[in-house]
Order: C-alpha cells, then structure tokens, then sequence
C-alpha cells in the first residue's frame, strides 16, 4: 500500500485525523496499514452510518409481527401459518452512475443475497429508480441500461420482479437513484442469524472466487459525493454474475433445509472485512482468519485486497467441524467452490494471517460499536416556504392538462420498464406490477404478500417532514388498496452530504416524518439502507425516501386491483385527505416549477382509510381500489379506467389534479354501497359517478379511452424507441 | 403417470413446471442434469431459465448433459418431450427439433401475454382445432425462432408448426411459436404453458399443452 507524498494514508483512505486518533487510543498502539484499511471501510458511512445512527433510533422497530428487526442482514416479520417473510431495500447509487447495467445488476445481486442469508427464499424483487429528464441522451441511456441490468439480474436468478417506480428529475442527471427491494419468504422457525457462535467451529468461504474487482467500491463510492472525472473509478464498480447467484441461492436453501449452518452472512459492501467483523461483533467472539486460504482469481494479491474485496457472489457460513464434509458435499454439487478460511475464538478479536503471519489483529467492538456516531449539524433550508400557494394554469383547459399528464413520462404507464422483468416465476404473482402493490401468494399458502416501494423527491423537497410522512403513507396506501393489512417497513434513504447543515436538517426531518407515520400506523422499521453524499459539484439530489412496505393477505383470492370491472358500478371517494398543486405533476409539467409546500398528511384518518379498504376487500365488497397518487384525481380515475379497459362518468370534483394523502378510488356494485357506507364509519365516502362506456369523463376533462391508453401506453416506448 | 422436469444449474422455472405437473394430476419427478436416467418417467418437460448461466448459446451446454442423452432415448422411443423457453433452446440445440432461436428482434427481454394461433389438430392440443387462440405469457431475451427457407417449406408441409404468434413478440419467421420433430412427439415453444395453469393467476391455457403431454405418454404406455 502506498502512501501518497505528504498525504498521511489514514487521510488518502478517507478517515480524518481526530478518527485516527480514535484508532490509536483504541488499539493502545500505532495500526499498521491492514489494520487501518479495515478500520477506514468498517468506519465508512456506508458501514458505520456514523451520521444517521443517532437519527435512525427514531424509528419504531417492534412489533407483533417482527422476528427480526434491524441490523441483520434484512428484517423479518411473522405472517402467519408457519410462515416468515424477510424484506429490505438496499441503494446501489453510485456504482449505477458510473457503470448502469453492471451497478444495477450487482444491486440486485446484492439485495438477493441480504435476503437468503436470513434463511429466506427469494421470491421478489422491486427497483425505485431515478434519472434525469429524459429528453438527454445520456439520461435515456443511464435509464435504459439500469433497467436491463436491474432484470438482466433477477431474471436469470428466477425471482419475479413485481413492480417499483421510476422518477425523472433534472436535479438527478448526476447522480441516478438504484435502490432495490427483495422479499423473501421462510418457515418461521428457521429464521438464520449471522452472529458467528461456537469457539473452533469453522469459518467457511463459499462461491465466487476473490478478485480485485470491487476493491473498496461500495463503501468508498457509497461515501463520496461525485466530481467530473469519475470514469476513473471504473475498477471499483463490481461485476455480477447471475448464473453463481443463482446456485448460490439454491445451494444455501439446500444447505439450510439439511441443518448444516449456525450463521449466515453475506459479503457485500468491504468484502470479509466487514462481513467477518459483523459476525463475530453480534456473535460475541473472535474470528481468525487465514487470507491465504482464500481462493483468488489472480496472483499476487495482498492481503488487504484480500480483505477488502468486494467481488460479488460470495458468502461466509459459520459450521460445526463434524458438518464440514456434508456442506463442501452440498457445494460440490451445485458446482460452487467452498473453502475453509478460518475458525470462531474466545478472543473477542478478529485476527488475520497470511502464510502463517499474522498481518492484522484487532478486537471487534473497536470496528464495530466503537465506530464513530455524529450529530449532523441542522439547519433549516431557505427555500422552504409555510403554505401552500399553487393554483391552476387559466389558459390551460383541464381536458388538455389531463391529456398532457397521461402522456408525461412521471405519470405514464411503466409497461416499458416492467414488460423487460420476469414477473411470473415462481407460480405466485396474483396482481401484477402496474396498479398500487403487487401481490404474491406465499404458494403452497393461500395466504399472500402485497408489496409497494414509494418515494417523491420533489415533494419531499418542499417539506422534508411532510415529505419523509407522505411516502410511508403512500406506499402504506398501495398495499392497503389490495385489501392487504400493511405489516412492515423498510426504507432507503437516499440524500446529498450530511456534513452540511441544510442536508442534516432534510435528513433529520425526514426521518422524523417517517417515523411519526410508522408509529400512526403501527409499522415498525424492520430493515434499511442509508445512501448519503449523493450530489455532484457540491449541488444536492432532493431528499429522497424511498419506503417499502410488506403487507399481508389471509387469502389470495380476496386481492382487490385497481382497475374498474363492469359497467354500472358506482365510482367513490374514499378519504377526504387535503390536496394541493403544490409539488405536484401538474405543477411540473403545466406550470413548469416546483415550488410552495404540501399537505400535511392527516395520519389519524390514514390509518381508518386502510383499515376501511381492509375490512372491505374481506366481505368482497370493493370491484376496485386504486391510490389518488401522481396526477391527482383525474389521473387516478383515467388509470382505473384504462386498467379495466373500460370507461367511466365522473361529475364535478372540486380538485382534478391536486395531490395528497388519504384519498383512494373505489367502485363497488351499487347494491353494495350501503354495506360499505356503513363499514367506512370515520372514513369519508363521495360518490363520483359509474363505470361504463368507451370515454374517460372526469368533470370537464374528457377523453377517448383508446385515445388515452395511446398517450399512455405510448409515452415511454416513443421517448425510448421512437415508437410503440 | 409420472413426468420428469430436468434441472440444471440455471434453470428457473423448475419448480413451476413441478407444481404444474402435479396441478394436473401426474407426478413430477425432478432430473438433476447430472442423472443419467429419468426416475422411470414416461414424459418429459425440459424448464425455462438459464441453463449453465446461458454461456455459450442459451441451451448450448444444457444440450451435452447426462441427462439429456436420456431424454434422447426417451424421444426415440416415441416418449413425449416438451421444451419451454430455455428447454425449447436446449432441445434445438440437441438437434431434437428443427431450426434454432436467436435474440429477439428488438434486442429486449420481453414478458408479456401473447395470443397463439392454433395451425392443425394435433395430440398436443387436445380438444382445441385450427384457428382457435390460446393465452399463454412469454418472458425470453433469445426466443426468435429461425429456420431456413426450404426447412420452413418442409415444416409448413408436414404440419410441424403447432401455433404462430397472433403479433409477433421477438421476430420469429412466419410468427412460429411451437414446433415438433417430424415424428410429432418432441415439441418446443417460447412461451410457458407452465405459468398458465392456475385461473388466480391469469389464463389456464397452459393446461391443454400439458394435458397434451399426459395423454401422449399414456397412449405410448398403453401400446408397450
């Protein structure tokens, strides 16, 4: 390793002099440049989240349901016969920015591998993805290759993609947004830890083997904001190869299903380096490793290479000695290598060797809980104003606004995205991407997940509080339109530099917004991801919250979708939650700014609004439900419309394209109407019209179904292709 | 009845086709691609997904497997084979069935329902005639079907093209979804009888290719 002239190596590795210091006090002697390299990843915001640690404990993280909060590989929640479910959505930012496809696919790779190393079958994926406006080439290419990539991966692993969202905004050009969810679904009783347990039982290395590829990519790209010139980190970004994915995630369900593992992790971000000293911090022990066992793809490597490398595809069990010959059985025949590369001790130490020297030797709380936490410096962003201020464009009539918005690429159909994933394998994908959540029966059950994953950076721009509220209730809101009780959350957080104090302040608001909505609605955080310093040249993405939120269903077959079924079928209102055009589509793309402040979500009327939808879709009362999100109400009821290919008559509505919480389209027979009157109690219900015929009408606005299913349907393949 | 679904590294839809098999009243039996022989199955249906990670070609290696030199014996002795997405590819490879598939047209994996045209009666059909569609999803990157002009004459001739796509998903010539061998009992097609068997999920069109499978082993157990 070498020194550059004049710049002392803990600082050319990212750490500052005080985090030294530190270093040195703890260790009671100078670290030598192993040491130092493990502690400058283990201490990395992508590892330590030394400035959002403190901010996060705000967050409720229990709860009934939950087996498994957070700081394992992903959380797990308890759904019910026997069965567990396993979530987490993880970012993978910046190595998008500088290779799309390889950056998307090895974020998913990764996310996989969080999830089976709870134990968990894989059984969907979902991507929030943000570009800039598409009208830039190179945005259209960013965009085009994070989605090849993003199903390059889980197609050829064979787990569905079942949805997700994608967002274009100028203020993203520099700095694209990959955050991916994965759920995954286990028997109850065989939650997995990765806390290593059991002096002398052996710490064992299996499937890909290590290379230079990835040496210090996630941790050190995930810890920096971008500059021009970042092709020159091309070497950090990894390279996924599904096909090792693939028998990596069948031979460990194999090698669980035979009992053969005491702890599981997996090597993601700083490689062994991190993922030997999390397992023996939440084990309690020590590790010693042997580097020079490790397989490697090239000669002469170092061992803080070694080390640090963040070569995908691989994973590290912990096994009693007698299990060794039946787990290298199981590897062989699924074709993966698997090596022996050390042993769990009494030592509380992480202990490394190479070709019998010793090279590191550090005690594992000091990487671990001894990481520095910071509190981010607050303070309050000028730009943001105290009310709401946005009205209507006069000298645009509504039929040509609506128009206009069907056709924008932040409203139109994302068919263009999800027709590129696999969304069927695994025989459980009940509801589709393309309404509110999908849903995925937990086959052999009958019993099923709804899943969404939201986030509005725009609107959270306006109100960082508000903003962090909305997208848990959002995303709470799609899950509910199912019929589906939300149950869990996870979360991405994606923002610029938290060293400055207007980005400490979003972060800090945002956090506490979501964690004020969480609580409202009884959701404990159960996984998540932080991604900061996402900026470039010093400018800032907006605050960016991306929430994930697992429901259950007790029975499949009782799922509710957003489209309208059968012509005479009453159109409501359910909610009276208060809308705006501040932040809104409509401001963006007929009035051309961002700007005012949104609506404070009412989160006592959010939580009856889901129970509402609930204890509907259970007596089979709603034929539809779908979410007033993007586009406000007439978009909402256009969507509906086009998702069951049939018309609709809506009257006057007092709000056509505003935006906000607490408001879902349903329809119903109209013998039902005065069952689910009675049922809403609280929940406010407005009749809007009946389903039927071949035109959308929404109060003034009207337009031809087919023409509107063309602006649509159409808007995405015509940007990308220049055709349908 | 007893069915066998191979496995290789790489596939994905295994399991489905399992739980298909079973839906449908027989028994599945995996193959591991290892096996040399089929668990004394009387049918055959090699999965989709990405066999040895699609290196090569998409089926390429699949092809050369121990398993599949029992497949051959299988098809030789008239036993029913069906291929599906990667399995449609391995038996093209294995020079099962005619022709080959390339990357689709547009470059795209694609996932998407498609309406099927049905060309002919045939065992693989039952109950279904010329001119009826079927729903049925595909969801491929390599699944344009191509053969050269005079094997297309002779396929046209002796009735080996099963169904066409209604719009052509990924540029196969003459829109061939479905193909067999000249003696009828091997067939292959790109989109996944497999994931259309359950009404939860969308069409069950997908049943009557199986049913197809099922009634073909019996009717060769029966003239043994």
């Amino acid at each position: 390793m070498s020194t550059i002239e004049s710049t002392p190596l803990h600082r050319s590795l990212g750490l500052t002099d005080a985090e030294f210091e530190r270093i040195r006090e703890l260790l009671e002697r100078e670290p030598n440049d192993f040491e130092l390299a493990v502690f400058s990843l283990l201490w990395s915001e992508h590892c330590a989240y030394k400035h959002s640690r403190r901010l996060l404990a705000a967050f409720p993280t229990t709860g009934e349901r939950v087996l498994q909060g957070p700081g394992e590989n992903a959380g797990v929640i308890d759904v019910g016969d026997g069965l567990a479910v396993a979530l987490k959505v993880e970012s993978h930012n910046h190595p998008s920015a500088v290779e799309p496809f390889q950056g998307a696919a090895t974020g998913v790779g990764g996310i996989l591998r969080d999830i089976f190393a709870m134990g968990a079958r894989p059984i969907a994926i979902l991507d929030s993805l943000r570009f800039g406006e598409l009208d830039a080439e190179r945005q259209r290419h960013l965009f085009a290759r994070v989605v090849e990539g993003v199903g390059h991966y889980g197609n050829c692993v064979g787990v569905a993609n079942i949805g997700g969202e994608v967002e274009f905004e100028a203020a993203y050009e520099h700095n694209c947004l990959v955050n991916a969810m994965c759920v995954g679904v286990l028997p109850a009783d065989r939650l997995q830890s990765a806390g290593a347990a059991g002096p002398g039982n052996l710490l064992v290395l299996y499937g890909s083997k290590t290379g230079r590829d990835g040496i210090g990519g996630a941790s050190v790209l995930a810890s920096q904001g971008f500059e021009e010139g970042s092709e020159a980190k091309r070497p950090s970004v990894q390279i996924g190869d599904p096909f090792t994915g693939k028998k990596l995630i069948e031979c460990t369900l194999e090698l669980l299903d035979q009992g053969l593992i005491v702890s599981l992790q997996d090597l993601g971000a700083a490689g062994l380096a991190s993922s030997t000293s999390e397992m023996a911090a939440s084990g309690g022990v020590g590790l010693d490793v042997d580097l020079s066992a490790v397989p490697v793809r090239e000669e002469g490597m170092e061992p803080f290479e070694i080390m640090i490398s963040e070569s995908q595809e691989r994973m590290a069990a912990i096994v009693e000695p007698s299990s060794w010959d039946a787990v290298a059985a199981v590897c062989r025949r699924w074709e993966v290598d698997a090596t022996v590369i050390g042993e769990v001790t009494e030592t509380g130490r992480l202990r490394c060797f190479h070709g019998g020297e010793a090279v590191g030797d550090i005690p594992v709380e000091t990487l671990t809980e001894a990481a520095p936490r910071y509190e981010v410096a607050r303070e309050r962003p000028a730009r943001l104003v105290e009310s709401a201020a946005v009205a209507e464009d006069p000298a645009t009539p509504p039929e040509a606004a609506l128009r206009a918005l069907l056709a924008a690429p932040g409203t139109a159909s994302r068919r263009w995205v999800t027709r590129q994933y696999d969304q069927l394998v695994g025989s459980g994908t009940v509801v589709r991407p393309g309404g509110d959540a999908a849903v995925v029966r937990l086959t052999p059950s009958d019993r099923a997940i709804a899943v969404s994953l939201d986030g509005n950076g725009r609107r959270t721009w306006l109100d960082p509080r508000r903003g962090g509220m909305s997208a848990v209730c959002e995303a709470a809101r799609n899950v509910a339109c199912t019929g589906a009780r939300p149950a869990a959350v996870t979360n991405c957080l994606n923002f610029g530099n938290p060293e400055h104090a207007d980005i400490g302040y979003e972060l800090a608001e945002a956090i506490g917004g979501m964690a004020d909505a969480c609580r409202a609605l009884g959701l404990p955080v159960v996984s998540g991801n932080v991604s900061l310093y996402n900026e470039h040249d010093g400018r800032p993405i907006p605050p960016t919250p991306v929430v994930g939120v697992v429901g259950v269903l007790d029975d499949a077959a009782l799922a509710v979708r957003a489209g309208f079924r059968d012509e005479g079928d009453v159109v409501l209102l359910a909610g009276a939650g208060a809308s705006a055009l501040d932040g809104s589509d409509y401001q963006k793309v007929i009035l051309g700014e961002t700007a005012g402040r949104i609506p404070e979500p009412d989160l006592g009327a959010e939580r009856d609004l889901h129970a509402f939808l609930a204890a509907a879709a259970g007596r089979r009362l709603l034929r539809s439900a779908h979410d007033v999100g993007g586009g406000g109400l007439a978009v909402a009821v256009a969507e509906a419309a086009m998702a069951g290919n049939i018309g609709v008559r809506v009257g006057k509505v007092a709000d056509l394209f505003g935006e906000g919480d607490g408001r879902v389209v349903i329809s119903a027979r109209r013998a039902d109407v005065a069952a689910l009157r009675k049922l809403a109690g609280p929940v406010p219900l407005q009749r809007l019209g009946a389903v039927g015929g071949g035109e959308i009408a929404v109060g003034p606005a009207r337009i031809a179904l087919a023409a509107a299913v063309d602006l649509y349907e159409g808007a995405l393949p015509r940007i990308m292709e220049g055709g349908a | 009845m007893s069915v066998a679904v191979l496995a290789f590294p790489g596939s994905c839809d295994d399991r489905d086709a399992l739980r298909a098999v079973a839906l449908m009243g027989a028994e599945p039996v995996r193959v591991w691609h290892a096996d040399s022989d089929l668990g004394g199955a009387g049918a055959v249906i090699v999965p989709g997904g990405f066999s040895y990670g699609d290196y090569l070609r998409p089926g390429a290696l699949a092809a050369l497997s121990p398993a599949m030199a029992a497949v051959r014996e299988l098809a030789a002795a008239g036993g029913p084979v069906l291929g599906i997405c990667n399995g449609f590819q391995v038996l093209t490879e294995a020079g099962l069935l005619p022709g080959v598939l390339r990357p689709n047209a547009h470059l795209q994996f694609r996932f998407q329902d498609v309406a099927l045209r049905v060309q002919r009666e045939s065992a693989w059909l039952p109950g279904v005639v010329a001119g009826d569609t079927l729903e049925i999803p595909v969801k491929h990157h390599d699944g344009c079907y191509f053969a050269a002009p005079a094997q297309l004459e002779e396929l046209d001739a002796a009735g080996q093209v099963l169904l066409r796509y209604v719009h052509n998903p990924n540029g196969s010539v003459e829109n061939i979804a479905c193909v067999t061998n000249a003696a009828g009992n091997v067939a292959g097609l790109m989109p996944h009888p497999e994931h259309a068997v359950d009404p939860l999920l969308g069409s069950v069109d997908g049943r009557i290719l199986l049913q197809g499978l099922l009634d073909q082993a019996v009717a060769v157990e029966a003239a043994i």
